[in-house]
């Protein structure tokens, strides 16, 4: 029963680091998102033909330093970052409540997960 | 078309696209990639960048939801999110090495597939089973709350469905899908787990894994914040809206609408795949 328990906190925790992450990330999209429209809403959008974005939307350090330069395109694409950190934030969380269980096989589980989501974000590619 | 008309067109077809997610456990990406390819002419590339976002703004909204009410399992989503992360990892390496018009077409095929096996009949977990002794060892029998009480169930076939959840990844990398109809799949029809276990832990995993490949597409410059503001905010707000009313009703009309408007787009990118290699 123990098991059980457990599968129903960590249930509780991981629905709160989701909805977190979600709140916080949109909120950021949002903040960028708006004087983005005040001041390029006007212009000509084309997304016909793909040309990579610059290294600035495409590196964690450079990003977080184009958004905190307060460019509205780069908090809003820090806002994106933060959403696709919100599930290897729950992974990490499911981690730690292993960890205090002492539940090896789902330690190493848990482990292997997160290995693989930050070889996306940080891996050649 | 300006970028102001670009984000609402953007905005309101993202929600419709979260409502679908979140009602037919396909994930939004499914809806998405041809939306922003066939409807608004936006390169495929960018499409299945900003597909990957909005699948992880569905999962992580809905999954909220749902864990919340004990229906999903935490075990089973991470022990077979070793197999959907490598397996995205593997799509995500594919992408860039396959033609953008091979894409089109893999993706409407795999679109029909996902249709198809969602009209499979869903069984419940009235049968009574007894454990799987890999499935006990693995810690992977649970039990959810039903009308009649808490509901055991012990999920069997583990390997066959770990195989499944590695193709459902690379398609999910390959295409940014959430592969959700794949996952339903292994763990409804292989696993053995009840209907409303199986959908919200897919869901749960589907962030997961569109979190795997999604960090490969940042770094390649597939992701646009122009395109990925707008439909993640429309996207969540579909999601949540679809939670609600899965919770309340049994969806089978809203489905059936649902799988008339993908089957379409099925064979639209189909067509659009093979004229673009033409």
């Amino acid at each position: 029963m123990r098991a059980k328990r457990t599968v129903r906190r960590l249930g509780r925790e991981v629905g709160a680091i989701l909805r977190l992450g979600v709140l916080v990330s949109s909120a950021v999209i949002v903040l960028g998102l708006v004087p983005y429209l005040v001041r390029d809403g006007a212009r000509h959008a084309d997304y016909h033909l793909f040309r990579g974005e610059p290294a600035v939307f495409r590196t964690v350090p450079e990003l977080i330093a184009y958004a905190a330069a307060a460019h509205p395109r780069g908090i809003m694409q820090l806002g994106v970052l933060l959403l696709i950190a919100t599930p290897v934030a729950r992974v990490a969380l499911c981690l730690v409540e292993f960890g205090r269980e002492r539940d090896r096989l789902y330690i190493g589980v848990t482990l292997v997960v997160l290995l693989a989501l930050s070889w996306g974000l940080f891996g050649p590619g | 078309m300006t970028v102001l008309g670009l984000t609402a067109l953007l905005f309101s077809g993202a929600t419709a696209a979260g409502l679908v997610g979140a009602l037919t456990g396909l994930g939004g990406g499914v809806v998405l990639v041809p939306l922003l390819t066939l409807g608004l002419g936006v390169d495929i590339k960018y499409a299945i960048g900003t597909a990957l976002v909005a699948v992880i703004a569905t999962s992580s909204g809905a999954a909220a939801a749902y864990v919340r009410e004990g229906f999903s399992n935490v075990r089973i989503g991470l022990f077979f999110e070793i197999a959907t992360t490598l397996g995205a990892l593997l799509g995500a390496f594919l992408a860039s090495r396959t033609p953008t018009s091979a894409i089109a077409v893999i993706f409407g095929v795999v679109l029909l597939t996902s249709v198809a096996f969602s009209w499979k009949e869903h069984r419940g977990a009235t049968e009574s089973r007894s454990p799987d002794p890999l499935a006990t060892r693995l810690g992977l029998n649970g039990s959810y709350p039903s009308l009649a009480g808490e509901q055991a169930y012990f999920p069997r076939r583990v390997p066959l469905a770990w195989l499944l959840m590695v193709v459902a990844g690379a398609a999910s990398g390959l295409l940014g899908i959430g592969s959700g109809a794949l996952k339903v799949l292994s763990m409804d029809n292989v696993l053995g787990l009840p209907y409303k276990v199986s959908t919200t832990t897919s869901n749960f995993m589907i962030g997961v894994t569109a979190a795997a490949s999604a960090g490969v597409y940042l770094t390649r410059g597939y992701i646009d914040p122009g395109l990925a503001a707008p439909v993640v905010l429309g996207v969540l707000a579909g999601s949540a809206l679809g939670a609600r009313i899965l919770t309340r009703t049994h969806s089978n009309v809203l489905r059936l609408v649902f799988t008339a408007v993908v089957l379409v787009m099925a064979v639209q990118m189909i067509v659009h795949g093979l004229r673009g290699a033409a």
